[in-house]
């Protein structure tokens, strides 16, 4: 099978989707011929033209709020927010606006839209283009947040994302923009709420996010070595959240460690790791574990910046104290 | 009063009449509701402004759309809503506009093009304007107007989306609705210079029109719809207005913020619907008799509209984890 870039897949995944249905659109700063920062949309405009790849001026909360009224009147938008931290900027019109409409009109209007933006650490772009909100817009009711691992994930759950009739957020990990992965040349797409077990094993579970696969999947290798046996799950999308799969590895395994690359603090870790505790308690050897990122703003330095995030090296070093029972009576 | 050219249009002139009557109708009838303990929660009142919601809503067709406000039950039955549904929502009942689960401050009637009212003020600014690109990017020459008040003008989203209508030549008319009060302050303690001035700095032709004249916001609003049909819009009209309630209905005493005089003045010199109905009497448009048989037939409605909503049936517990996602 061919190889393409993250980047390449969600490109494609638009552009198909676009060829399919005239009334999705693209809309943002830099989308039409700058193909956004990182590149992902070159070559769009070219063969949608200027109507229907819109180049915003610098107002996130306005063509956020447009994508919301476009929705609402039968357009499916694709919003670009050019980096996760901007989220902050449209929180009402993600959270009031695009999240409530379906409910507070007893289901009459529906919102169509998705805001793709990014995630993730160590790129040196320290506190304010670093973060991953991912919690932020998955505690609000309305909202599905989808977070794509590889390239063929990026594709499949862009195309799902575009074809639901409800607000989407993807949340990309910035630095797997280049990552290649095989991706089919036929078309397919990813249904949400349907975790992918990547590694099957029977010792530990790592439920992992995003970027946060990767670093998972390093773990399990090196765990094997050591005679661990680590299943890896992909939940891909948080909202919704396939829980029926966490719960039955959880069951089998008997030791959970949740990795996500958002603050570790009231996070995607937490949750997961309270659901767990709560429908699977009494299948647990230990309890489960929570890693995220540091609960400090991202750091410029890359001496401080390195070791806010959780690494294949860090997740080991938990699996083993799970494993021989270091961490049961903790307190 | 605008003069108007002909007679031609007594129809419309009594439709339009109708329309205010039913808002002011329909709101004394809300107090009510709320003044008794019947009406969960607040609302806030539109009696006053309603030649603002009836001189543009006429001017609008079904597949025109609007976004409106907190203040938001004019717009409503301006824009073509029942009264039965709109009380039924207002106490909740699962014969409301939103199945109860909105209430006074997120009724959308969607038939009628009302994307619905909206709790955070300004917050519709972006929906509206999104709604004029739809129409754009669709080929269809409906209009949007977005209703906002003199409060929202504070808002940052507004100056964010008149840039892109302007830019993009969108069909979306921005009326604010300036009811002289930001809450419970005045508006010349809030607004710095002039409100028009702002859509202007972007190269939106604006107007401010006497807001208390049905046919002078109608006149206005005919002409600006048929030009932004052509794409010749966006457009900006300040309506001076006013707010006979508080606030909201539990805003009661509020001579620390605005004078009795101040509000009988308004009440008794420039109510919309009594100039009204003074031209049309006086033009031979209507008689007394044919206004008070109208007044009382609107006041039967509402009575028998309230009457039904409360007697209706709540909505089923089983519906409060329904709708949070659309299939």
């Amino acid at each position: 099978m061919r190889e393409i870039t993250l980047s390449q897949a969600v490109n494609e995944a638009i552009a198909e989707e676009m060829r399919r249905d005239d009334t999705v659109f693209l809309l943002g700063e830099d989308v039409a011929e700058a193909g956004t920062p990182f590149k992902v949309l070159s070559g769009l405009v070219e063969e949608f033209g200027t109507d229907r790849v819109i180049d915003t001026p610098i107002s996130e909360p306005g063509f956020v709020g447009m994508a919301v009224g476009a929705a609402m009147t039968g357009a499916r938008p694709i919003v670009d927010l050019m980096f996760g931290d901007f989220i902050y900027l449209v929180m009402d019109q993600l959270c009031n606006q695009a999240a409530k409409q379906h409910y507070m009109s007893g289901g009459k209007l529906t919102v169509p839209m998705v805001l793709r933006t990014n995630m993730g650490a160590t790129r040196r772009s320290a506190a304010q283009h670093s973060q991953s909100l991912q919690a932020l817009v998955a505690h609000i009711p309305g909202l599905k947040v989808a977070m794509p691992s590889s390239a063929y994930e990026a594709k499949g759950l862009m195309k799902t994302a575009i074809r639901d009739n409800n607000p989407v957020v993807i949340f990309e990990d910035k630095l797997m923009y280049q990552d290649k992965a095989p991706v089919p040349e036929e078309e397919y797409l990813i249904p949400f709420g349907v975790a992918n077990v990547l590694r099957e094993g029977t010792d530990i579970t790592l439920i992992a996010t995003s970027s946060m696969v990767q670093v998972c999947e390093k773990a399990a290798a090196m765990l094997a070595q050591e005679g661990i046996s680590a299943e890896v799950i992909d939940p891909r999308t948080i909202v919704p959240l396939d829980e029926d799969t966490l719960l039955a590895s959880a069951r089998k395994t008997s030791r959970v460690i949740v990795v996500d690359e958002g603050h570790q603090s009231y996070g995607i870790t937490g949750e997961i790791a309270s659901r767990i505790n709560e429908k699977a308690f009494y299948h647990l050897d230990a309890p489960v574990l929570r890693m995220g990122a540091m609960d400090v703003p991202v750091p410029f330095s890359p001496a401080l910046e390195d070791i806010t995030v959780p690494t294949p090296e860090g997740v080991v070093e938990y699996a083993r104290k799970l494993m021989s029972g270091e961490m049961i009576h903790a307190a | 009063m605008a003069k108007a050219k002909t007679k031609s249009n007594a129809e419309d002139y009594l439709r339009m009449y109708r329309q205010m009557v039913r808002i002011r109708t329909f709101e004394d009838n809300a107090n009510q509701l709320y003044l008794s303990a019947k009406m969960p929660g607040l609302t806030h009142m539109y009696s006053g402004e309603e030649a603002v919601a009836v001189g543009i809503c006429e001017a609008l067709t079904d597949s025109d759309r609007i976004t409106s406000t907190h203040r938001g039950h004019g717009h409503c039955v301006a824009k073509g809503a029942e009264f039965k549904e709109m009380f039924c929502e207002l106490l909740g009942k699962e014969e409301g506009y939103c199945r109860g689960k909105g209430g006074s401050m997120h009724i959308a009637d969607q038939s009628h093009g009302n994307l619905g009212a909206n709790a955070i003020v300004g917050g519709s600014m972006g929906i509206a304007t999104g709604s004029a690109l739809r129409a754009k990017l669709q080929g269809a020459d409906d209009v949007t107007v977005c209703f906002f008040g003199d409060g929202a003008t504070a808002q940052g989203l507004m100056y964010e989306v008149m840039n892109m209508a302007a830019l993009w030549k969108l069909p979306v008319i921005y009326a604010c609705e300036n009811n002289g009060y930001s809450e419970y302050t005045k508006t010349e303690e809030i607004a710095a210079g002039s409100i028009t001035a702002r859509a202007e700095a972007f190269g939106i032709e604006a107007h401010k029109v006497d807001g208390q004249d049905v046919l002078a916001v109608n006149e206005l609003a005919q002409k600006l719809v048929a030009r932004a049909r052509k794409g010749e819009g966006p457009f900006f009209i300040e309506l001076m207005t006013y707010r006979y309630h508080g606030h909201h209905v539990g805003d009661i005493n509020r001579a620390y913020y605005r004078s009795k005089d101040e509000e009988r003045d308004w009440k008794d010199n420039r109510d919309p619907i009594v100039r009204f109905r003074s031209y049309l009497v006086q033009e031979g448009l209507a008689s007394e008799e044919e206004i008070e048989a109208m007044n009382a037939e609107i006041e039967q409605d509402a009575t028998e509209a309230v009457a039904y909503a409360e007697a209706a049936r709540y909505p089923d517990v089983s519906e409060v984890d329904m709708h949070v996602y659309a299939d």
